[in-house]
């Protein structure tokens, strides 16, 4: 059994929302939102830095929530699917993602409407090749990606019209 | 503080290895010391004809930076290593230190004339990074010492360079990656680095490759004695990627086609290299 060890306090906002907890240092960052936040939209899929499926923002950068220690966003705003959709509407992203049936299980889809975050938020109108790049981390078992460049496209498109 | 800590200490910069290593129990360090809260770790400077990295650097700042659109083959890395989450996290310093023979940086700067300062409380030292790595995961670093800059000497005008990887997919380490860095004078190749990833403990210096090139114009008959030396040079292990022949004969293919833009880029050309996916 691994020995216990002492707390340590850190703060964090999350979705615009502050919150100060009291974490274990090797609890990883997806544990925190998923077992102590109840934000249990950030799925893990491979737990291995392979899949993709826990990518959330950091400072407005994708980063696998799985692969960070949780007192390693001491002071950082984490973005999720969460926080996505305002006042009860959803985001562009997410209704591009339905509209295109960019989904099927959804399994993937938080964290592939954060990567495509990340990229629309600089570039509404992606290439196939830059949509590629910035997906590359993001692994779909189900769609065969096709729909998903699709919803992308069209995200960027919704985003740059809104 | 990590002589306090002692030898059971291991620094985190980005986390990217490290962290899965501790996920599967290959690391099992009693404590860590996380470098991403110390200020000004971080930077890419140009000076005195040198391009300067902080240690901390992270690959996507590298991809993004106006140096890397200058200096192509860093590009080539920074924008080719695993996926845009781990770019995001990973650092320079920490792939340089952690010292996996299927680690990009290390292949790429060792065609380049580059030096790694490093910093222990004792002293403040600069190893060139052909001394630095000793073996698979290990550097001359002391338990107490740490890579606190890592400086690539431009190269001369009439000098390109490419750095090619093939890849399963995005996440995961190449099967095997080539670098290749060309002075040429006319259509003479003055000078040749080839070194090669993934294909022995540490990276591959191809030096008799260097010498089949150097000195003479690069037509089909030259590289095809490159790539004979190349597939002698490199010594793969067989794996769940592939077996050995197979790794030799890739790693022949991928200089062939580094050359060739190394040749392009030589000349000024701008060409957009992404690496090969399976």
């Amino acid at each position: 059994m691994p020995e216990p060890v002492d707390k340590v306090s850190i703060q964090l906002k999350v979705n615009g929302k502050p919150y100060a907890v009291s974490v274990e240092p090797r609890m990883l960052l997806v544990e925190l939102l998923r077992e102590e936040l109840d934000l249990t939209g950030t799925h893990v899929g491979c737990d291995t830095t392979y899949c993709g499926a826990c990518t959330v923002l950091m400072n407005g950068a994708t980063v696998k929530s799985c692969t960070m220690f949780a007192v390693q966003a001491d002071g950082a705003e984490i973005q999720t699917v969460e926080g996505l959709e305002k006042d009860g509407q959803l985001h562009p992203i997410q209704k591009a993602f339905g509209d295109s049936y960019g989904l099927q299980c959804g399994y993937c889809t938080p964290g592939l409407m954060l990567s495509t975050l990340q990229l629309i938020t600089k570039n509404h109108e992606p290439s196939e090749t830059e949509i590629r790049k910035a997906i590359a981390g993001n692994t779909c078992r189900c769609t065969g990606y096709q729909n998903i460049f699709k919803a992308i496209r069209l995200a960027g498109h919704n985003l740059k019209g809104a | 503080m990590l002589g306090q800590l002692g030898d059971e200490a291991k620094l985190l910069a980005g986390g990217q290895s490290l962290i899965p290593l501790m996920k599967l129990r290959f690391a099992n360090p009693r404590h860590l010391v996380d470098l991403n809260f110390v200020a000004g770790t971080s930077y890419i400077q140009e000076d005195n004809g040198a391009v300067k990295f902080g240690a901390l650097t992270r690959h996507s700042e590298i991809e993004n930076s106006p140096i890397s659109q200058r200096f192509p083959i860093l590009h080539d890395c920074a924008a080719g290593i695993a996926d845009v989450q781990i770019r995001n996290r990973g650092t320079i310093g920490g792939s340089l230190a952690e010292a996996d023979p299927s680690g990009d940086w290390a292949t790429v700067l060792l065609t380049q004339k580059t030096d790694i300062r490093c910093l222990s409380p004792r002293q403040e030292r600069t190893v060139p990074l052909s001394d630095f790595i000793t073996d698979a995961y290990s550097t001359v670093l002391e338990h107490d010492e740490l890579v606190r800059e890592i400086v690539v000497k431009r190269p001369d005008k009439g000098s390109g360079g490419a750095y090619l990887a093939f890849k399963r997919s995005a996440p995961v380490y190449p099967t095997v990656s080539a670098a290749v860095q060309l002075t040429m004078k006319e259509d003479v190749c003055q000078h040749a680095s080839i070194v090669l990833g993934c294909v022995g403990l540490v990276p591959v210096r191809a030096q008799e490759a260097d010498e089949a090139l150097r000195g003479r114009k690069i037509d089909d008959k030259v590289i095809a004695t490159a790539m004979d030396a190349v597939r002698t040079a490199v010594d793969p292990q067989p794996d769940m990627r592939g077996s050995a022949e197979y790794k030799r004969t890739l790693a022949a293919a991928l200089v062939k086609r580094a050359i060739s833009i190394a040749m392009l880029r030589a000349r000024g050309e701008r060409v957009e290299v992404s690496h090969i996916y399976a």
